[in-house]
């Protein structure tokens, strides 16, 4: 599948990973910086989400700044997973949730309000499912995660 | 109070940023702040530090980044902070962190590659296991093979744990 993105929507992708404008009309403002229309920029937005280019226009918050999180994993026979995954999406505290090739092969992100709070999802996600969670909570971050610059160019 | 406010509006940010003249007036208005308001707090938390960055987060897989391996690594505690540093020179690793080990998964350090197919992430892996001197250490490579939910990570006020 090619992707046909336009100049617009290149620009877009790259330089407004972070640094977006708070201000009341954020998008004229990238429109003026882009020298086109707001509506331009709306339109191309729009376009990019509905192509599943963008998951959202939105703020990244490290590991445990609001409340508590962890890093979570199962192994789950391959004829289940897509049934484990569904059960386990349905928890508004999952907010990532991988397939990995490994026979610990579900990885997921948990986040709650507090740490009883993240052992209760765990345990209904366990009973629910009927398999064991591990959790990998952070210990340390070694990253600033720098808005990652896209090739896209086509090829 | 106020953190609850803060944590309402992460909430609704969490559902994406709307796409339309006024955004943060919209925002403001589901959750009982003005314009200003909103904006003025989305200052203060990426100044604090609880927004890390503010922007267009993208879907790497549907831009031709198909390929993404979490590499564990077996590090001896004291050489952790030493060898992360190392690995974080390369600008294809996107994330590393330390994590605690467990009888039935002996890994300590975690880090990211993003890239568009296998191979170069493959070969992206062989360059870091050779400059960053990583042949002897014991390792996992879990290629993502599918995404079942990606969304903003906050948690909402009423969790689904509490209405089950």
């Amino acid at each position: 599948m090619v992707l046909e993105l336009s100049d617009l929507q290149k620009k877009l992708l790259n330089d407004f990973q972070r640094d977006f404008p708070l201000t009341p009309t954020p998008y004229a403002n990238i429109a003026n910086q882009l020298g086109v229309s707001e509506n331009d920029v709306i339109d191309a937005l729009n376009e990019l989400d509905e192509k599943q280019c963008i998951s959202r226009i939105g703020a990244i918050i490290p590991p445990n700044q609001l409340g508590v999180s962890t890093l979570a994993a199962m192994s789950v026979p391959q004829d289940e997973i897509e049934h484990v995954a569904a059960q386990i999406n349905q928890y508004t505290e999952v907010n990532h949730n991988y397939e990995r090739e490994h026979e610990v092969n579900l990885w997921f992100v948990l986040i709650a309000s507090h740490s009883s709070h993240l052992d209760k999802t765990i345990a209904s996600i366990e009973n629910e499912t009927g398999y064991r969670v591990l959790r990998f909570p952070l210990i340390k971050e070694f990253f600033i995660d720098l808005s990652f610059r896209l090739d896209l160019a086509n090829d | 109070m106020i953190e609850s406010k803060n944590h309402l509006l992460l909430a609704q940010l969490a559902e994406g940023l709307p796409i339309c003249s006024h955004p943060y007036a919209t925002i403001g208005e589901k959750i009982g702040l003005s314009e200003s308001q909103v904006i003025e707090r989305l200052r203060y938390l990426q100044k604090k530090g609880t927004i890390k960055r503010l922007g267009i987060i993208v879907k790497h897989a549907t831009l031709g980044y198909r390929a993404n391996a979490m590499i564990v690594w077996r590090i001896p505690e004291a050489e952790i902070d030493i060898v992360a540093q190392k690995m974080l020179k390369f600008s294809f690793v996107t994330l590393c962190y330390q994590r605690p080990m467990l009888p039935e998964w002996s890994y300590n350090l975690y880090c990211m590659i993003h890239g568009k197919n296998k191979v170069t992430v493959e070969n992206q892996l062989a360059q870091l296991i050779k400059q960053c001197d990583l042949s002897a250490v014991e390792k996992q490579i879990l290629f993502s093979s599918r995404c079942f939910k990606q969304r903003g990570a906050v948690y909402t006020a009423n969790s689904s744990f509490n209405e089950k």
